[in-house]
């Protein structure tokens, strides 16, 4: 085997009484596409704080480039070639493409005065290292997220790079762009840069890397070649638990659609899309990211209200302007982005259960009856286990599955009809996302009607009963999901 | 060639310069209109003047803003350290020249502005907060440890630097005379200084940089604790300065009434389409905000509005310039997030 | 030993569940005592009492409604400017209603409240549709909305006081209910307890405290985001007039510049009062103990001649500061604990 590029011995690091890393060790050869992977917590983003010098260990040491160091400085390490993109790609959205790219470099050579010629020089080469084309004074703020990565890569590539290290990089990103991401990806490697990337998504880590290790709960778990790992040691390394698939069979389904959309459009997102959803169904939509799947999910919720069509719930047809009159009509919504969109932070887990359902549980004037808060509060954390020892805890304290639980505790303490969730799943660890799914079937069989709007097709194989695929604004297919398989699916996603 | 005007045009019509300066002329050709009097030489003039103090607060409000931060201290610090240096010429009987004047409250400004920094840099405290509670103590240090009262009479070099004028402009009609004072030399040199710094240093990119993620400038190797502390260093000493114009012009020391001015230059920086959320906004939009604000202040009397109007007018105008941009960036971020599927649909 | 444990640590849990607040108590009572070893005759007498108790509803009041929009994330910077522009149209009325005896109508006092209270629900309506339709930042559209207020008191004065109306007013607003509680206080102790109900008992409070947490998930929860912040601004401005109403009585006069230092007086307040200028956070008991702090201190300095009262607004600034700092080290230090809690 080649020399080592990177090789940590025997990390140990804790923070104020609590074990974060424990005797982790591993190496990367010049190179190689090198996954980390592991639970949220299971101490990955710790180790990358340490290789890039944020951290130091408490014991064991790097060896880099043949240089042993008990602890590296930020400093240390970008002169070693080592560079982070975090998941935000530390840009400046104020600022333009130029100076985002050449500042890292002008800082770096501690300049005191801005040349603006040869900040574009700068920025100039730099994207032409990836063949990556973009207006260079248009500003990082209106960019995509793909041009913003494809940014913070150039800006890592501007030093003389051995290892880029990638946080969950195709988080939020389309499919076609991660394929984007993963060819540049290739290319960086046949120029010997050794890439450590940071994922949880199964399939991502079987597709483009060589090498992989995880971590839980701060141990190194596996590590080695990838093409000996299948999916079922994947999750076995990762959550420690055994899981059996459960596809979901509707039962008890209603004759009459309980909701109904019949040739609904919205100005550029989507148009001409129609279907029925039935009580004690899961539909699922999938689509890419672009497909105007997000839309449609916000215009049922009446955040962005339709230009043409009609909605019909229980046969009749309803105007949903505004977020309170599907509420009104008994539709709940598990948006995308669970902790802007979702959950407010800060507060309590009891007042997040109970925000939506709050005006139910006081009298005409708008007092508040405590008793019946607090019966409420209890019946949803017990009913969706959420892991908590005390409810008037922040809701920033819980872990991303239990936050889920809470967003849906939300909306099931609505005694819904209809159920539409945007990405149910989203950065929720294998486990909870296991159990999630189990409680999505569970209220199915109750008679709910549930719509699940994700890309993550093995999550939408396994618990809807139909499946819709949306491209360019269209219903392109409308599936049976018995009969079906990842690949068709893609095959009209494309 | 259509196309490339129509992408300036576009550029232009994104940037906010453009419509404030509009506003701008379309008020002074309102009151040429009026009264005839707007475009005179000494009219113009006077308006120079006027700019000079809240100009060069304005520039330190406009780094400040431009962070991220906020400043509602300045007139404060401005007050107390051109009062303390005063008052200290007047008793140690100083007959020399203004320099000493400038050079203390510069001097003065600095470690007052070091005290906001401090806080703002360093324990990173709400910048509200902190130049809320640094005004309060400046006043305090002003009116209760210096016994602060009207100085009537002030230092023969603040004095005769406040008389001294550049040139006289006459209006041949009305036969009023305006002096420029020496003193927008002050004004122009810090605003030509604070432009290159903005623009041309890497500390002053790196403001810009803080205001747009903090997080990011400090990953990108901006000292971010030093360079918000030396900003604020620098805010003080604007004030100051600011301060010592003012005292030389009105050829008098009053402790308090530069107090109250902080809303209205904020106002202006805002106006001229800096970001109240810090990160974007020109200092040449700042300075437009802040001659519209100078021009409804003093201008309006020429047109028969009652002075007695005009805070309803800067209230109006307040309200609609940053309604007229806050609209502008709702309505932008609806037609972007319409547009980016249909990109997709198109292709 | 268990015995002399067992209050010592329930104080240490008593403390530590709400740091902020027990800071200001020890605050005010450390200077209660210090009052009382120096100047005890001069500040213990009911005199006093009564006199502080009448000064501060006029800021208190204000203060409140600051304290309202900053819960939502926002912030109040016209309260002075409606409160000004309240006692002036009230003024005007009351001169109209005084006749020629100078004595008042019966009913000229409870129109006055009643036309006051509507002026203010219109000018917050108006701040609170700025805020929410319009979506001007509210320490923006408040300080344009102030600075407009204003500009009408001073078209409609000419900067002029508003006085020689009826000194019935005053004089009722003036007086002491059971000849011990002035009636001020009592306006501001009736204001106080609705706006504690509001917050902490209704549907309206909690609503408030996730709406300033964060509105976009406000907006996904179907709460009625714009209604919510009209209303808001609107008991802001309702706080205002009364405040306004209130120093008509103590100046026996309306003016345009009555006050002008209450505005960032009043957001000083509040925040020192531990609400926190993001939103979503802050009490009425702290607000209530800063108002009460701030009076004392003021009116405590007063008692030593020898002093310049002025010294007040250093001690103000100073400790809004240092409680700021306070904050800064004890939550850096629980904050880091239970980020690494939470990973584990």
């Amino acid at each position: 085997m080649a020399e080592c590029l990177l090789k940590a011995v025997d990390i140990y690091k804790s923070f104020v009484g609590v074990q974060a890393l424990k005797n982790v060790s591993f190496e990367i050869h010049p190179g190689e596409i090198h996954c980390l992977a592991g639970e949220n917590g299971s101490g990955k983003s710790t180790l990358i704080k340490i290789i890039s010098g944020v951290y130091s260990p408490d014991s064991g040491y790097m060896e880099f480039g043949g240089k042993n160091y008990e602890k590296i400085t930020p400093i240390d390490a970008i002169q070693s070639g080592i560079q982070v993109i975090y998941q935000d790609f530390s840009i400046f959205p104020n600022l333009t493409v130029m100076e985002n790219l050449a500042f890292n470099s002008e800082l770096a050579d501690r300049r005191k005065f801005v040349n603006w010629k040869r900040m574009r020089q700068i920025a100039t080469e730099a994207i032409a290292k990836i063949n990556f084309e973009v207006d260079l004074d248009a500003l990082v703020g209106s960019l995509t997220v793909a041009e913003k990565q494809m940014i913070a890569i150039s800006r890592a590539l501007m030093f003389n790079t051995k290892l880029i290290i990638m946080d969950e990089p195709t988080t939020s990103l389309t499919k076609r762009e991660v394929g984007n991401l993963f060819n540049i990806i290739l290319k960086l490697k046949e120029r010997g840069i050794a890439i450590l990337f940071v994922s949880h998504k199964l399939n991502e880590v079987f597709e483009i890397s060589e090498q992989f290790t995880i971590l839980r709960s701060g141990e190194l778990v596996a590590t080695g070649n990838t093409s000996d790992l299948d999916s079922n040691k994947f999750s076995y390394y990762m959550t420690g638990r055994e899981f059996q698939k459960k596809t979901f069979i509707p039962q008890h389904v209603s004759e009459e659609p309980i909701f109904q959309a019949k040739g609904i459009g919205m100005q550029g997102a989507f148009q001409d899309v129609s279907f029925d959803l039935r009580k004690g169904e899961i539909i699922g939509i999938t689509g890419l990211l672009d497909s105007g799947r997000t839309e449609l999910a916000l215009s049922m919720f009446g955040i962005r209200p339709i230009d043409v069509g009609t909605f019909l719930v229980n046969g009749k047809e309803v105007k949903l302007s505004n977020p309170q009159v599907a509420m009104g009509n008994k539709i709940g919504y598990v948006p995308e982005d669970r902790l802007s969109e979702g959950l407010f932070l800060t507060q309590s887990i009891a007042d997040n259960i109970v925000i939506s359902e709050i005006d139910s549980l006081a009298n005409k004037i708008g007092v508040l009856d405590h008793m019946s808060r607090s019966a409420e509060i209890e019946r949803w954390v017990k009913e969706l286990a959420i892991g908590t020892p005390n409810p008037d805890n922040a809701c920033q304290t819980l872990s991303g599955g239990n936050q889920q639980r809470v967003v849906l505790a939300k909306w099931l303490a609505l005694n819904l009809d209809i159920l539409i969730l945007n990405g149910p799943t989203v950065g929720v660890d294998i486990g909870s996302k296991h159990d999630i799914h189990e409680i999505l079937q569970k209220l199915a069989e109750k008679g709910l009607a549930l719509l699940i709007i994700s890309d993550d097709l093995p999550e939408v194989l396994e618990n809807c009963s139909r499946i819709l695929v949306m491209k360019s604004g269209r219903i392109v297919a409308d599936l049976d999901a018995a009969q079906t398989d990842e690949k068709t699916i893609l095959s009209y996603m494309m | 060639m259509k196309t490339t005007i129509t992408n300036t045009l576009r550029k232009l019509s994104r940037r906010n310069e453009p419509y404030i300066f509009l506003v701008l002329m379309l008020l002074c050709v309102l009151i040429e209109i009026r009264s005839g009097q707007f475009f005179s030489s000494n009219n113009l003039v006077d308006i120079a003047s006027a700019l000079v103090v809240p100009g060069l607060f304005a520039i330190g409000a406009f780094m400040v803003i431009i962070s991220g931060g906020i400043d509602v201290s300045f007139p404060a610090l401005a007050s107390l350290s051109v009062y303390a240096t005063t008052k200290f010429l007047l008793d140690m009987n100083y007959q020399g020249g203004v320099w000493l004047a400038i050079l203390i409250a510069l001097a003065l400004g600095a470690i007052l502005g070091a005290f906001n920094g401090l806080f703002i840099g360093y324990f990173r405290l709400p910048a509200l907060i902190v130049t809320l509670g640094s005004s309060s103590v400046f006043k305090g240090v002003m009116q209760g440890a210096l016994n602060s009262k009207q100085l009537t009479i002030i230092p023969i070099g603040m004095k005769d630097f406040g008389t001294s004028s550049l040139f006289i402009a006459r209006n041949p009609v009305s036969g009023l005379t305006s002096r420029m004072p020496v003193a927008i030399i002050a004004f122009l040199v810090v605003l030509f200084l604070v432009y290159f710094m903005m623009r041309y240093t890497m500390f002053g990119r790196g403001i810009y940089g803080i205001g747009g993620s903090e997080t990011s400038a400090h990953r990108a190797g901006f000292g971010v604790r030093n360079t918000k502390f030396i900003m604020y260093v620098m805010v003080g000493m604007i004030a100051s300065l600011a301060g010592v114009m003012r005292v030389c012009m009105m050829q008098q020391a009053h402790p308090t009434n530069m107090l109250g001015m902080e809303m209205n230059i904020i106002a202006g920086v805002v106006l001229g389409g800096t970001a109240i959320t810090g990160g974007r906004g020109t200092l040449l939009g700042c300075m437009l905000g802040t001659l519209l604000i100078v021009i409804v202040e003093n201008s309006l009397i020429l047109i028969g509005v009652p002075t007695s109007w005009k805070s309803v007018f800067t209230g109006l105008l307040i309200i609609i310039g940053t309604g007229v941009s806050a609209y502008q960036v709702s309505h932008m971020n609806r037609v972007r997030s319409a547009k980016t599927p249909a990109k997709e649909v198109v292709a | 030993m268990k015995n002399t444990m067992k209050p010592l640590a329930r104080f240490e849990k008593m403390y530590a569940s709400d740091r902020h607040l027990w800071r200001l108590i020890i605050m005010i009572i450390t200077w209660m005592i210090f009052i009382a070893i120096t100047r005890f005759s001069k500040f213990y007498t009911v005199l006093n009492f009564q006199t502080m108790a009448s000064q501060f509803p006029e800021f208190g009041l204000m203060s409140l409604g600051v304290m309202l929009c900053m819960i939502t994330g926002g912030i109040d910077l016209s309260v002075v400017g409606v409160a000004n522009f309240t006692s002036i149209l009230m003024a005007f009325l009351l001169l109209n209603l005084t006749n020629a005896a100078g004595g008042l109508p019966g009913y000229a006092i409870p129109l006055v409240f009643a036309l006051g209270i509507l002026v203010g629900a219109a000018a917050g309506i108006f701040n609170g549709i700025l805020v929410s339709k319009f979506h001007i930042p509210p320490i923006l559209a408040t300080m344009g909305s102030g600075e407009l207020f204003t500009g009408l008191c001073l078209a409609l004065t000419k900067g002029n006081a508003v006085s020689k109306f009826s000194r019935d007013y005053s004089h009722t607003i003036n007086n002491k209910i059971a000849s011990i509680v002035p009636v001020q206080l009592v306006i501001f102790v009736i204001m106080a307890l609705i706006i504690w109900f509001l917050l902490s008992r209704t549907v309206f409070g909690t609503k408030l405290y996730m709406l300033g947490t964060s509105a976009t998930a406000a907006k996904f929860s179907g709460l009625k985001n714009d209604r919510l912040l009209i209303k808001t601004y609107m008991m802001s401005g309702i706080c205002a007039a009364l405040g306004g109403l209130i120093m008509l009585a103590n100046y026996n006069s309306a003016r345009a510049d009555y006050g002008t230092v209450y505005t960032l007086q009043c957001v000083l307040i509040v925040v020192l009062g531990g609400v926190n200028p993001i939103g979503g956070k802050g009490k009425i008991s702290g607000v209530v103990l800063s108002i009460i702090l701030l009076r004392m201190l003021e009116t405590g300095f007063n008692r030593f001649p020898s002093i310049s009262s002025y010294y007040i607004s250093l001690i103000w600034g100073g400790v809004l500061i240092i409680v700021m700092v306070m904050n800064y080290f004890t939550e850096n230090s629980t904050r880091f604990v239970k980020r690494q809690m939470q990973k584990q």
